[in-house]
């Protein structure tokens, strides 16, 4: 994976990356997404490119269990979001949907900086920075689920829950 | 092999897939409900669609709520309840339709019984854990396998134990110390652990107030939060028509918790959530006085009988401020019809508050009182993040009911101490 980052702070929530008035979008996931994460960085959908990173602090994802919150990132083309630590459900619906999340110290990450990751190597290569940093890996059970493009294709590959 | 005491979220989990369930394993566990709203189960039903599953492993165990945006309040709402609709009927699914009530509190009032693994597309699904049952939010993918399998997967989760003793002062409630715990404990404090709730004040606590303290048991990041059942459990199962589905779940007593934290309810005064986190806590004298457009009494947080019952009480006979609405929405019907009965719907309406069909109401910032600009709104709510309510220019301050209830008299954050 390789792109450019988009930063932002702490405790960035549901209601951040999918605001509740957008409710009755939910039903169209494409238009829904122009709306990610607007009231943080207005810029954000209109400039994203395919590829680049969203990476953050501490708690991403807090609050509502709205899978759309990850979905709608992952259709921006997001190829992985970084954070000190993620809230829970938005931690597995990432994971559920194919979007891989990934744990590190992001603080040595600015705006703007590239990046190349190897996910199943667990190493990130700051090439802004010419720096490298390792990551918390991810559980191997949730990387398979990753390869298969998420939960569903998982389950419809398997039949059920391949945890070995 | 018997290694270790366990907590109540391993005991459930083991005795459910009868294994040795223990913190950190990553165990794949059959479920005794899966449950969505209108908000997570429209994407749910698309997802078994798209993906070709047709099976749905128990109608009798699939339960369908709408109460985000019920009634629907535009038609591409409506048409998500209708997909909802179909899908139930088709399917034999379970259908709670529009004004029965909140996803969470349906749960509590007609399924979940102590010991059951219960997931729903919904973040606060954590509030059914105050009957002794492990109950996790999760996403709409999550519901839709379940759907199909009957199970889940997840990591079992380290336990904090939560010890609160002592009795409150009048005018302070079990919302003022959730708060309270959740300042404490920060709002990603206890994230992937599940919170046991216990100490002598939550053993003689009312269900009504235990589901406050599970409910916003996610608010520090907890995949659930526990209470062990007892004669107050048996006691509302049975209020409930469901007295013969109560069983023991205890902690051992030799369990391991990764941390207790220890509580005092004595002295304890209101506490507010200022904007715009949950974990923001000042005390009502640090928060006093600041001047307020929106009231909202209700939610899967305090919308119960209880909490209505303590709003009329400070309301009876008096009048809302001219300047500020109250808007209060019971969390069920049972709840509703019940404040009919002992006439609480009429001090509220005769006080010049608004009373609205059982739902979410405002909370998920859908409609039935969407802030303004720079508008204020103290609510019962659970959460005060930015745009919440519909507005990312407007704040929102959470506190208990009787909090609540005195700012709406006075128009600014009051202390409910001085009007109880």
């Amino acid at each position: 994976m390789h792109g450019r980052v988009w930063k932002f702070g702490d405790g960035i929530s549901t209601d951040d990356i999918i605001p509740g008035r957008y409710f009755h979008l939910r039903g169209k996931l494409p238009e829904l997404a122009k709306h990610v994460l607007e009231d943080v960085n207005p810029d954000f959908s209109v400039k994203v490119e395919k590829g680049d990173f969203v990476v953050a602090g501490s708690n991403f994802g807090q609050g509502s269990s709205r899978e759309h919150a990850a979905t709608t990132i992952r259709l921006m083309g997001v190829s992985a979001v970084l954070a000190k630590s993620f809230a829970r459900i938005f931690y597995r619906n990432a994971v559920n949907v194919g979007l891989p999340v990934i744990m590190c110290n992001t603080d040595l990450i600015e705006n703007g900086d590239e990046l190349e990751i190897d996910l199943n190597g667990g190493m990130i290569n700051n090439l802004s920075k010419k720096k490298k940093l390792k990551t918390k890996a991810i559980p191997r059970f949730m990387l398979r689920i990753l390869e298969d493009g998420g939960l569903l294709r998982h389950i419809k590959k398997y039949g059920k829950f391949q945890m070995k | 092999m018997n290694r270790l005491g366990k907590t109540l979220s391993e005991k459930i989990l083991s005795a459910r897939n009868k294994i040795e369930a223990y913190s950190d394993d990553m165990i794949v566990t059959k479920i005794d409900y899966v449950a969505a709203h209108d908000g997570s189960g429209p994407l749910a039903i698309r997802l078994l669609k798209e993906m070709d599953f047709t099976r749905v492993w128990s109608p009798r165990k699939t339960l369908f709520f709408l109460d985000h945006a019920a009634p629907a309040s535009r038609k591409e709402l409506a048409n998500e309840h209708k997909l909802i609709r179909e899908f139930c009927r088709t399917s034999g699914a379970q259908f709670s339709d529009v004004g029965e009530g909140i996803i969470h509190q349906e749960l509590v009032e007609k399924y979940v019984s102590p010991g059951n693994v219960i997931i729903g597309g919904d973040s606060h699904t954590c509030t059914s854990g105050a009957l002794g049952a492990f109950a996790t939010g999760v996403g709409s993918t999550d519901v839709s396998i379940a759907i199909v399998l009957g199970k889940t997967w997840l990591r079992v989760p380290e336990t904090y134990k939560i010890v609160i003793n002592g009795k409150f002062d009048d005018g302070v409630y079990p919302k003022d110390m959730i708060l309270h715990i959740i300042g404490k404990l920060g709002a990603d404090g206890a994230i992937y652990k599940s919170l046991e709730f216990t100490g002598e004040n939550v053993k003689t606590m009312t269900m009504d107030s235990r589901f406050t303290l599970t409910n916003m048991a996610v608010e520090t990041g907890a995949k659930a939060g526990l209470i062990e059942s007892d004669e107050i459990t048996e006691h509302y199962l049975r209020s409930m028509g469901r007295g013969k589905f109560c069983n023991d779940i205890k902690a051992d007593v030799d369990a391991q918790y990764a941390q207790t934290f220890e509580f005092d309810a004595s002295n304890l005064p209101p506490i507010v959530s200022l904007p715009h986190s949950v974990d923001n806590t000042k005390t009502i004298e640090e928060a006093e006085g600041i001047e307020v457009d929106q009231v909202f009494v209700g939610t899967c947080t305090n919308g119960r009988i209880e909490d209505l019952r303590i709003v009329a009480r400070i309301l009876k006979n008096r009048k809302v401020h001219p300047k500020v609405r109250l808007i209060v929405i019971p969390a069920s019907r049972r709840i509703y019809l019940e404040a009919l009965k002992e006439g609480i719907i009429e001090t509220i309406v005769d006080s010049r508050g608004v009373v609205l069909s059982p739902g979410c109401g405002p909370c998920a910032g859908v409609h039935q009182g969407i802030l303004g600009e720079g508008e204020v709104c103290v609510s019962t709510q659970n959460r005060n993040f930015k745009g919440r309510m519909g507005n990312p220019d407007a704040e929102i301050y959470l506190t208990s009911p009787a909090t609540a209830a005195a700012t709406a008299l006075t128009g600014e954050l009051s202390d409910p101490r001085d009007v109880i």
